[in-house]
């Protein structure tokens, strides 16, 4: 399969690329990795008529540690997270996410950009963002602005970058106490969208009371979700079972899955409140 | 619309001009007459495609032939030199590792950079890091050996017995 015609450019600077999204208008579109993009064009889910390539846009590919915050670049592969041993130390829900993205091929073009800035809620990295509490550079001619994750994924396929605009960076703040992180999605085979999948972040206190905990879901609702009244049910608790169990409940009954290939709505459900479950624990365990 | 692309395929500089819709497994085979790199599922999906672009395993099908304007690229066809065969090569004759070789190319160049950045793989770590290549004949058990063998090559550790696993 090949796409449908398209013009292409591949622009050296941020500026000249914001230029030329203003004056292509709609029809243009930003082209990263193409790990998504190129799939939906050779199946004309997708027929963009220019596209504008960023990757030799240069400044973009970073993967930093800068203050308080994890720092990540639009043009930084996903395998940038995977081979880092200091992401993984702070962070190895991204160690846990990589190995779980399509497969090692894919992860070495594909970028973190990308897979947010394509806004589908089956793409793994936004619901670990959630639980990161994230915010999401969109840089545009008149300057850079920053979203929350909370209000960047619009709705499917749509997410807060407008046309004109472009993802720029993605800032991670870095918790100084106790913490830890866990991702797990249950696919079919390698390659696979989720059935489901859960990102969980907990943060503790010297005696073990949970102050902050972010939970994102994956593939079970049209956006990727956060499972609010999870979190909440989690923070000012001792993580016991019991309240475990009521915030994996919670976020079984809260997520809204289809029926489809990949399992019916109530098995997806049980997918959802069992991997909360697990990665509760396993955050839990980390954070030790 | 079509624009003129440079790009080194195993060493030798390719100047053509192409659609920028032309997918750059397409150059490969058609405007580089170098067959050696295959079209299997055409969705990213089977690996068969597999090449390295500065080194990095990609999957052909899923990136533009302008995307690569001015890398480097190997494919099966750039693994021999004038002192013989690439010891992934040799891992795969001397294990088996193929039946109809269909998938062959694409697992080769997949397990270069995958042995380039561990070249004392575990089983898992090989197993994970096949995933994205599917073969319908061996089962993996001899590619995973193959692997296994020209990591010790690589290595210069004594090599591991060839000798067939039969599995229960």
């Amino acid at each position: 399969m090949i796409p449908a015609s398209f013009d292409y450019s591949a622009p050296s600077t941020l500026k000249e690329a914001l230029n030329l999204l203003k004056d292509i208008g709609d029809e243009a579109k930003i082209l990263a990795g193409g790990h998504s993009l190129i799939p939906m064009m050779k199946l004309r889910f997708a027929e963009p008529e220019h596209l504008i390539d960023i990757s030799n846009v240069p400044g973009l590919s970073y993967v930093n540690f800068e203050g308080d915050h994890l720092k990540i670049g639009a043009m930084a592969r996903e395998v940038d997270l995977e081979d880092s041993k200091e992401v993984g130390e702070k962070f190895p829900i991204f160690h846990d996410v990589a190995k779980l993205i399509a497969d090692p091929q894919v992860r070495n073009f594909g970028t973190i950009g990308g897979n947010l800035a394509h806004g589908d809620a089956a793409n793994d990295q936004p619901a670990v963002m959630i639980a990161l509490d994230a915010q999401v550079e969109i840089t545009g001619l008149d300057g850079v602005r920053t979203v929350g994750i909370d209000d960047f994924f619009y709705g499917f396929y749509a997410t807060a970058v407008q046309e004109d605009e472009i993802l720029t960076g993605i800032n991670i703040p870095v918790p100084t106490g106790r913490f830890g992180n866990a991702y797990h999605k249950s696919e079919r085979k390698v390659g696979d969208y989720a059935t489901g999948g859960v990102a969980v972040h907990v943060e503790l206190d010297a005696e073990g009371t949970c102050t902050k905990a972010g939970i994102g879901l994956t593939n079970v609702n049209p956006t990727p979700l956060r499972a609010s009244r999870s979190e909440e049910a989690l923070v000012g608790a001792k993580l016991d079972d019991t309240t475990i169990e009521s915030a994996a409940q919670y976020a079984s009954e809260d997520c809204n899955p289809s029926s489809d290939l990949r399992g019916s709505e109530d098995y997806k459900r049980r997918i959802i409140k069992v991997l909360t479950k697990r990665m509760i624990h396993k955050a839990l365990e980390r954070a030790q | 619309m079509e624009k003129e692309i440079t790009l080194k395929i195993n060493g030798e500089e390719y100047t053509r001009k192409v659609e920028p819709r032309t997918l750059l497994i397409h150059f490969i085979r058609e405007n580089a007459s170098l067959t050696g790199s295959h079209i299997g599922c055409d969705t990213s999906s089977c690996g068969a495609c597999t090449i390295l672009i500065d080194g990095k395993s990609a999957k052909s099908c899923t990136i533009l032939a302008i995307q690569a304007q001015g890398k480097e690229i190997t494919t099966v066809e750039g693994l021999a030199t004038t002192e013989g065969v690439h010891p992934i090569q040799e891992g795969f004759k001397e294990n088996h590792g193929l039946h109809c070789g269909f998938c062959t190319p694409g697992m080769m160049l997949r397990a270069v950079e995958l042995l380039e950045k561990n070249p004392d793989p575990t089983e898992e770590e090989i197993r994970w890091g096949i995933s994205g290549n599917l073969c319908r004949c061996t089962g993996y058990n001899n590619i995973v050996k193959a692997i296994k063998y020209a990591g010790a090559k690589i290595r210069g550790a004594e090599l591991p017995s060839t000798e067939p696993v039969f599995v229960e």
